[in-house]
């Protein structure tokens, strides 16, 4: 029998309609910090983002070049796969449909690379039609390093381990592989509405 | 006693509180009678589960403060605005309530008088409650094994278990404490002003040269800074012993 | 500056009796990467969805703990060896 904590109830913001949560989530008002290394340090003068791998010709571009592409203000929920999901998070980015576009390619799948080595890997087309984005501001100012900054992916409609901190690279592939966390148990495809949080769910 | 506390397998336990402490506006200390309790060593800590009737769980840890004392464990627990445990536990929890937790743990970051010294205990903040868990002990045994502890504090009204450490340091052989305020100090302040930086330690740590062994707790940035100052000052990096609270301090 | 984000092995000590049945944070592990030498306890955790376990000195990871539908999983990734403290 379990024993029960008088009084103890979860921290919760105000009930938020039930079909914006998955199964199993709840809405939380702060913004916890996970990570799985030192958070790197990288100066936006040597900061870089590629698109290497099975594509027509790699392509790269300098923080002044990126910042420079036609940018979103998107508003998401975004759900860590410890519980926590997050509503009407505002964020500032290239869409990834922007950063592909003229991209000659026969892979399906996607590796992204983040600074620090941390890796996760994607379908191509979770990252496209509108789904992604190369994200560097949060809440109106730049993106803070705990964070993911200076850019971070981010694809709201996966557990958010998906969206690599300090991504650096996206490679295509035709081979799938597990990234970092896919490759110690977690779901390699992670759909919080089908909670999806470990391998063989 | 002591060796009882690393040898039994680790279960949840029912514990209930028999005294609560108001060490400052933000700090409370809570005692938890355990049964069965092995004892424990100076420096140990405890996992404390907490469960809502949904079913949801949190768990912390939280270091002992008091030195074994038959099945009493002490626990000393700063108030964090957004903490989901903390709050329950300053703010909910009552005497009588009973509370779940494990323990003891840790085999890394204890100290008992039989390791000997000199001892040097350098905390921030709410780290200052394991480091108080050795002091205590050292206090208790009266043995000769000389102390010197710093304890860095954002203000005056931080400073837990402020008159016990100003007898301690009045009283015992061999102990000395020094206490530092970062953010303010007030008008007649007799303590030190500043972060405990190298400088600092230069003059208020044990030399290097004695080879003594340093318990360094708190917040993750106060502990990594503190270390590599050590070292820095020639002490051996397996003479610093580290309990890092992450960012929060706990 | 300084990472602020990780904790150390100490943290970890409860989950580690539970799989190993005793305490570990003593116990004496060696870095596949770098072959540096220490205490559980010492060594850096990063705290994710799973917990990371990095070599103090090589920051190379050496131990993965993950909680997957109950159950405690550990993976020895890096580690050459792991040697418990006497008792």
């Amino acid at each position: 029998m379990t024993f029960i904590s008088r009084g103890f109830q979860r921290r919760q913001a105000p009930a938020a309609s039930s079909d914006r949560l998955p199964p199993g989530q709840y809405v939380t008002r702060d913004f916890p910090v996970l990570s799985a290394g030192p958070t790197p340090r990288i100066g936006l003068d040597e900061w870089r983002f590629e698109i290497i791998g099975q594509v027509d010709r790699p392509r790269g571009w300098s923080w002044q070049e990126l910042t420079a592409l036609p940018a979103e203000e998107v508003t998401v929920d975004i759900h860590c796969v410890t519980k926590w999901s997050k509503l009407d998070t505002s964020w500032r980015g290239v869409s990834l449909d922007t950063v592909l576009d003229g991209v000659e390619t026969a892979a399906d799948q996607v590796m992204a690379h983040s600074y620090g080595g941390y890796t996760t890997n994607l379908p191509l087309e979770d990252i496209t039609g509108g789904r992604a984005w190369i994200a560097y501001e949060y809440d109106g100012e730049p993106l803070a390093a705990e964070h993911g900054g200076p850019a971070r992916l981010l694809v709201p409609h996966l557990y958010f381990w998906k969206s690599a901190k300090w991504v650096r690279a996206l490679e295509l592939r035709d081979t799938d592989e597990p990234g970092f966390w896919e490759g110690y148990g977690y779901h390699n495809y992670g759909d919080p509405w089908r909670e999806q949080r470990y391998s063989g769910d | 006693m002591a060796r009882a506390a690393v040898l039994r397998r680790l279960t949840w336990a029912i514990a209930e509180v028999t005294d609560r402490i108001d060490e400052t506006p933000r700090v409370r200390s809570l005692t938890f009678d355990v049964p069965g309790w092995p004892g424990h060593l100076p420096g140990q800590h405890i996992d404390v589960r907490l469960t809502a009737e949904d079913g949801y769980q949190a768990q912390r840890s939280y270091s002992i403060s008091t030195p074994a004392d038959g099945a009493r464990v002490t626990i000393t627990v700063e108030r964090l605005e957004d903490g989901e445990v903390s709050t329950y536990l300053t703010d909910i929890l009552e005497l009588g309530d009973r509370i779940e937790l494990r323990g003891p743990i840790g085999g890394y970051f204890v100290w008992e008088p039989s390791r000997g010294g000199p001892l040097g205990l350098i905390g921030g903040g709410s780290g200052v409650a394991p480091l108080m868990a050795m002091l205590r002990a050292r206090v208790a045994a009266d043995c000769d094994v000389p102390v010197r502890m710093l304890c860095s504090w954002r203000t005056a009204e931080d400073v837990i278990y402020a008159d016990e450490l100003a007898a301690i340091a009045r009283d015992a052989n061999e102990v000395s404490i020094t206490h530092t305020l970062t953010r303010s100090a007030p008008d007649g302040w007799s303590g030190r002003r500043g972060r405990l930086d190298q400088e600092a330690l230069s003059q208020l740590a044990w030399p290097s040269e004695l080879e003594p062994l340093t318990c360094v707790c708190g917040p993750t940035g106060f502990v990594e800074a503190v270390a590599a100052a050590l070292v820095e000052l020639g002490h051996g990096p397996h003479r610093i012993l580290t309990e890092r609270f992450g960012p929060t301090g706990g | 500056m300084t990472d602020e984000t990780h904790v150390d092995g100490n943290a970890l000590g409860g989950l580690l009796m539970e799989v190993f049945g005793h305490e570990m944070t003593d116990a004496r592990g060696c870095c596949d990467s770098c072959g540096t030498v220490n205490q559980v306890g010492a060594m850096l955790v990063y705290r994710g969805p799973g917990d990371v376990m990095r070599c103090p000195a090589c920051a190379n990871v050496v131990i993965v703990a993950v909680t997957l539908h109950e159950r405690t999983r550990l993976h020895l990734s890096s580690l050459r060896w792991l040697e418990p403290a006497p008792r």
